[in-house]
């Protein structure tokens, strides 16, 4: 990934048909990042009301152990923790889509509309058809692509502009919300409580069945990201110079953007809408691997060590009491904030 | 889509106002006035139970033990007072948070005042255990003088002054956070979130008399620092070096416009609830008539703010009947579309 990054040293690695080419620090943040995950999510299949040192969660993993403790970590604790990489690795790749998108280090799908619309879906289908886990999954799909739809098309006068969309976005958003409140006021407490719940994202109730869903979903978006190539990075240098490029630049930014949708309405139907992973992955990535643009895969890997640390913190830290881990990240993302905003702004592209 | 081919006028041959001249706008003023005693009056005899006018009158002059006497002198007439003082404001707020910040598109909702307060309450609520009007008012006065300052400071902090994009994204940013934070402690304490689930809608009903006589002292104190800055915020729109050269208090003006929306806002708030867009929206409307004299466009938005938010109260009592849609969920189907049209009409997008 590079708009400009003259002095990076870059490794290109040419077969027959194919030639990839990346940063060499990228490819390091990767490993780090990926590592880091993987150990925070040992961890996090180590610790709870039974507690399973590192090495024999590995030993479990690998399908030796005690039946027992097999049982804990792979059949209760893996699913969560699969679906917290995942999702995380989603959000953190809907984040990178959109902050390059908008060109704005704010962008991200909450701006449009995405989450109170998903949240509007949740709250009709909890009324009208039920609260299982995947009536809520549809319903919040549903809502959340209808509002995102609506936003662009809102925001569409020649083409979309990202300083225009994030206003029709808060616009919209406000009056789902506004919606959203009736519902909340209409419907009986203990299914305002469920909806509340859901609406600040949370993991309490995955199970295996709904881990591999996801994860092909999350594999196909990825694998449209990489086919899609290297037009992203070109979008986020301007409008003018992605198409002096040769990028068709409208319709590119459509394809992402329904791809960015999609990353996050997965997230979403399987967690809720958690907030704050897609907005902060890619930046703190980019610190790290100082590229000059917002790069895929390292926000990947830093969304899903987010999200899977924020979820263990979330479990842990006033246990027995979980919280529910978009509370967690909400907190975090506040931290993100006052330190974003307090650096020396570069004039954002909007 | 319909491709808009509308060019907006540049800001310097933008037209002074419909109503040029302080004549003319006195008599527009006067206008407004009548529309917002016939608004009150609609907002008497409307409802669930229409009470007629010669009734209304009655309840006043001759008090029997009625029914529609009760339902006028009980509950009408506070929620009528209640959306008078709370929509005058707000307008107000947001007009001087849209001088102050040089932004048209400021409005306590969208730069996390509402958030802001919200928090607070919820934490009256929920952490401290408070139920009572009067001490939860509080709360919401130090949500949104926190939220202001907060969201201000990290607009401003680093290089260059505090420019009005950075200062709206601030906000959502911080808004977002607090409405966050506030959600949690609320899934925490299901009391909490039972009760302000009806807080957060905003709505004038149900609010008895006293609430409105309590948070009547700060929303007047409110007004008068905000036409008292109202001079100074005129200088303040040419830019700080230009207001400064001008001799106007930059920083006084600052000071005092931050005070003024933490009072009227947090006012109005705490009594009705974080009720979003009648700060947007009637500023810019009035500004269509007035012209850019701030001094005018205040008097006017306290005229016109309550016509909305009263007017906004009788449609949502009228459109499903019997069933009441609250007067938040109203101000915002109505504000949304002005916002998306504001937006939409400028070329250049950047402010």
């Amino acid at each position: 990934m590079s708009g400009v990054d003259f002095g990076h040293r870059v490794v290109i690695v040419r077969r027959s048909r194919a030639s990839v080419r990346f940063g060499a620090r990228t490819a390091l943040v990767c490993a780090v990042l990926g590592l880091a995950a993987a150990a925070v999510a040992v961890l996090g299949l180590g610790t709870g009301e039974f507690e399973v040192p590192p090495g024999e969660v590995i030993q479990a993993l690998a399908g030796q152990g005690p039946g027992a403790t097999r049982l804990v970590v792979v059949e209760w604790r893996l699913p969560r923790v699969l679906l917290a990489l995942l999702i995380g690795a989603a959000l953190g790749l809907s984040g990178a889509v959109f902050q390059s998108l908008l060109r704005n280090p704010l962008g991200s799908p909450d701006v449009i509309g995405f989450n109170t619309g998903a949240y509007t879906g949740v709250l009709v289908t909890m009324v009208l058809v039920g609260r299982g886990y995947y009536e809520t999954a549809a319903g919040a799909l549903i809502g959340g692509l209808a509002a995102a739809l609506v936003v662009y098309l809102l925001a569409y006068k020649q083409g979309v502009q990202g300083f225009r969309l994030i206003i029709v976005g808060i616009a919209i958003s406000a009056v789902l919300a506004s919606v959203n409140q009736w519902f909340v006021i209409r419907v009986d407490l203990r299914l305002a409580v469920a909806a509340a719940i859901w609406g600040q994202g949370s993991l309490n109730t995955v199970k295996w069945e709904h881990v591999p869903p996801v994860a092909a979903a999350v594999v196909l978006l990825a694998g449209c990201l990489l086919a899609l190539g290297p037009r992203l990075s070109l979008l986020a240098m301007g409008e003018e110079a992605a198409a002096a490029l040769g990028v068709r630049t409208e319709r590119a930014r459509l394809l992402y953007l329904v791809v960015g949708v999609a990353l996050t309405a997965v997230a979403t139907a399987a967690a809720g809408p958690v907030s704050f992973v897609a907005l902060a992955a890619p930046q703190l990535a980019r610190l790290l691997t100082r590229t000059a643009g917002i790069a895929l895969a390292p926000s990947a890997a830093m969304g899903a060590l987010l999200l899977t640390a924020s979820d263990w913190f979330g479990q842990r830290a006033f246990a027995p009491t979980q919280l529910p881990v978009g509370v967690v990240t909400v907190s975090l993302g506040g931290l993100y904030f006052a330190w974003l905003l307090t650096r020396p702004m570069r004039k954002a592209g909007s | 889509m319909i491709l808009s081919d509308r060019r907006p006028a540049a800001p310097a041959d933008r037209p002074a106002g419909v109503a040029a001249g302080n004549a003319g706008r006195s008599g527009w003023l006067l206008v407004l006035v009548a529309a917002l005693v016939a608004t009150c009056v609609l907002s008497i005899a409307v409802g669930t139970k229409n009470i007629g006018l010669g009734t209304v009158w009655d309840a006043f002059a001759h008090v029997a033990d009625s029914d529609d006497h009760a339902i006028v002198r009980e509950l009408r007439v506070p929620r009528t007072v209640l959306g008078l003082l709370a929509g005058a404001a707000l307008g107000v707020s947001g007009a001087v948070i849209q001088a102050v910040t040089r932004n048209p598109l400021a409005d306590t909702q969208i730069l996390g005042m509402n958030a802001g307060a919200a928090l607070f309450v919820v934490f009256a609520i929920g952490v401290l255990g408070l139920t009572s009007i009067w001490s939860y008012v509080w709360f919401a006065f130090a949500g949104v003088a926190f939220a202001t300052v907060l969201v201000y400071t990290l607009g401003s902090i680093g290089r260059g002054e505090a420019t009005p994009l950075r200062l709206t994204l601030a906000g959502v940013a911080l808004g977002a956070v607090m409405e966050g934070v506030s959600a949690a402690i609320r899934l925490l304490k299901p009391r909490a979130f039972d009760y302000l689930r009806f807080w957060d809608v905003g709505m004038l009903g149900g609010r008895p008399l006293p609430i409105a006589e309590a948070v009547a002292p700060f929303i007047l104190a409110g007004l008068v620092l905000a036409f008292a800055a109202a001079r100074s915020l005129n200088a303040v729109a040419l830019g700080d070096d230009l207001a400064r050269s001008l001799g106007a208090g930059v920083t006084r003006t600052r000071v005092l416009s931050v005070v003024s929306v933490a009072l009227l806002t947090g006012a109005a708030t705490a009594a009705v609830g974080p009720i979003g867009f009648i700060g947007l929206m009637v500023p810019h409307a009035v500004r269509r008539i007035v012209g850019p004299d701030q001094r005018w466009i205040f008097a006017y938005t306290v005229i016109c703010a309550p016509i909305l938010l009263l007017g906004a109260d009788v449609a949502g009592r009228v459109l499903i009947r019997p069933a009441e849609l609250q007067a938040g969920i109203v101000t915002a189907f109505l504000g949304a579309p002005v916002l998306i049209w504001l937006i939409r009409r400028r070329v250049v997008t950047s402010p």
